[in-house]
């Protein structure tokens, strides 16, 4: 297997192990605020030194790890019903249904999506959850997409002709043999999009409209290192870095996984 | 070649339709009416009043009406005015379209300079050092999140070695200066954002570019290329690289909406006066009007995006049988 691909694994590995074992990796308690060390630089007990209230940035990221994980996830989870469900149902009626869902999927692509986002988000209240819908609601279009031309070509087999020639109805043929056999390319995008969904959810905190603090999050960590820019560069630098391996981790990856499915 | 752009067209009518019905609903989900940020916790304001006001802004009508009241002022270009300072929405964002639109085109410029030739020498010499150090460099390009990026070259460009003006887009002398003056200074302004908008879309541009040049290398016609003699420079430049060009013109119109969206982020850090910026301190302050406006011209812009591409790619590629 390739080099990149293995280094990928190791990333996703790495921070998913560390966002399970939160409680026991991390060395203070994440709320912890300790004003007589406040903007304290990397020491050997503040292994990424402290923010503005003195709380363990160390901490705060193992648990922001938590949330930027989850968030992707679930987003991506989101995303993933809705792509391949739209995606499999246009693929094996066509028609009119295949029709009507495209027109959708191409009106959904035209609008820029962190702008939807945005503007969903700030419109209702920036929770958790809502956050975790509207990704997944704006990004399940590619999916569909793909599912679709799998589903297009697919139901042209013998299996299939073979499945409804003993009866199967349309819910066990899509369900049961149509979509496990197009997951192929369906679990790029996922691993691609998880890797997005972060992305996304950490400029929505930075923004100030994701993640909310005290929870603490990579982007809203390092919002308010924009405001401490010049006297504490571990408070950007450290979330910045672990977006950013973490992003590279996935992508690596889905490229991986999408170059063995090429073969 | 008009019947196609006819027909391109015409489904762009019934997608512009879907445009305004999806901005309606983003709008309509939000709790509360438009008028209660004066109304509501106001006990000043007695039921009669607001229902006078209701009754005034038409929001008594049921939503169906109310659509296709709005609609009628959109196809028209009217979308209201700010409820910020009053002023037409459309106003508004005349003023900002240019400064993102600019910053695109510099964008999309430097990523096919940059990301094409990536992409082509990445191919040629598969499986190279270059090859492999250009997939990490990109990689990274693609991993990393726009406004740390933003924030990182602002801090080390711009406040440690003080060589480019890191907010606006003009510096306070501006009117003083003679013409060539004012388009160094613009120029300075922009470096910054241009370069980080267009980091993120170097990474994909170059991979899809090497994937499709791969794709075309292994073509018969190129062995026939070859086989017949022809120098190797004129099987990648006339051949192999004109075929390849071509899916990746696609790529580029889906690469608007990216554009635009990711505008929202540099340009509040850079204090860029853009559309994208515009369009966050809206949603902030739950300035509806102009949030429809930025959606739907937003959109519009995407869909011209796509249009032209559309059109350069059948223009472009002979095989398309343009009926």
């Amino acid at each position: 297997m390739n080099k990149l691909t293995i280094f990928g694994i190791t990333i996703v590995g790495f921070f998913i192990i560390i966002a399970v074992f939160a409680p026991m990796i991390a060395s203070y308690n994440p709320g912890q605020i300790d004003i007589k060390n406040i903007l304290t630089p990397p020491s050997s007990s503040h292994i990424f030194g402290t923010d503005s209230l003195g709380r363990d940035l160390f901490s705060r990221m193992v648990y922001g790890a938590r949330i930027s994980l989850m968030v992707g996830f679930i987003a991506v989870g989101i995303a993933s019903l809705i792509g391949v469900a739209l995606g499999a149902i246009a693929g094996y009626y066509g028609k009119w249904t295949d029709a009507i869902i495209m027109r959708f999927i191409d009106i959904m692509l035209c609008f820029p999506t962190f702008f939807l986002i945005l503007a969903v988000i700030a419109l209702l209240e920036p929770s958790i959850v809502n956050i975790m819908v509207i990704i997944g609601a704006t990004s399940w279009m590619g999916m569909a997409r793909l599912m679709r031309a799998e589903v297009l070509s697919l139901k042209e087999r013998d299996f299939i002709y073979a499945e409804r020639a003993i009866g199967a109805s349309d819910i066990r043929i899509i369900t049961r043999h149509l979509i496990p056999n197009a997951m192929a390319p369906v679990l790029v995008s996922v691993t691609l999009g998880i890797a997005g969904a972060i992305l996304v959810e950490s400029s929505l905190s930075f923004l100030g409209i994701g993640v909310q603090p005290p929870t603490p999050s990579w982007g809203n960590i390092l919002s308010e290192g924009k405001a401490v820019m010049g006297a504490g560069w571990w408070m950007m630098a450290f979330p910045g870095l672990a977006i950013f391996i973490t992003v590279l981790g996935y992508n690596l990856l889905g490229e991986g996984i999408r170059d063995k499915l090429l073969k | 070649m008009k019947k196609f752009i006819l027909k391109r067209v015409m489904g762009l009518i019934f997608l512009l339709f879907g445009i305004t019905v999806v901005t309606f609903i983003v709008i309509h989900i939000a709790p509360g009416k438009p008028t209660d940020l004066e109304a509501q916790f106001n006990p000043k304001v007695s039921m009669e009043a607001r229902e006078r006001i209701s009754h005034l802004y038409g929001l008594d009508k049921p939503l169906g009406v109310q659509y296709i009241e709005w609609l009628k002022r959109v196809v028209r270009f009217d979308f209201g005015v700010s409820f910020m300072d009053s002023r037409p929405v459309m106003q508004k964002i005349l003023e900002r379209i240019p400064v993102t639109l600019t910053i695109e085109l510099f964008s999309i410029i430097l990523i096919l300079l940059i990301g094409i030739p990536i992409g082509v020498i990445s191919a040629v010499k598969e499986g190279s050092f270059y090859d492999k150090f250009m997939t990490v460099f990109v990689f990274i390009g693609f991993a990393a999140p726009t406004f740390w990026l933003s924030l990182m070259l602002m801090d080390l460009i711009g406040v440690r070695w003080g060589l480019l003006p890191i907010s606006g887009i003009k510096s306070l002398e501006f009117e003083k200066f003679g013409f060539f003056e004012k388009a160094i200074d613009m120029s300075r302004h922009l470096v910054l954002p241009v370069a980080v908008s267009a980091f993120g879309g170097l990474a994909g541009i170059s991979r899809y570019m090497r994937s499709s040049m791969l794709h075309v290398l292994k073509q018969d016609y190129i062995r026939t290329a070859r086989a017949k003699g022809l120098a190797e420079k004129k099987v990648l430049y006339k051949h192999a690289l004109k075929n390849a060009l071509l899916p990746v013109v696609t790529i580029l119109g889906l690469s608007v909406p990216a554009l635009i969206g990711g505008s929202v982020i540099f340009e509040s850090i850079f204090s860029i006066p853009g559309m994208g910026r515009l369009f966050y301190e809206s949603v902030m302050a739950r300035d509806y009007p102009v949030i429809m406006g930025v959606l739907v011209i937003g959109a519009v812009l995407t869909l011209l995006g796509n249009l032209l591409a559309d059109i350069s790619y059948a223009a472009v590629d002979p095989r398309i049988k343009l009926e």
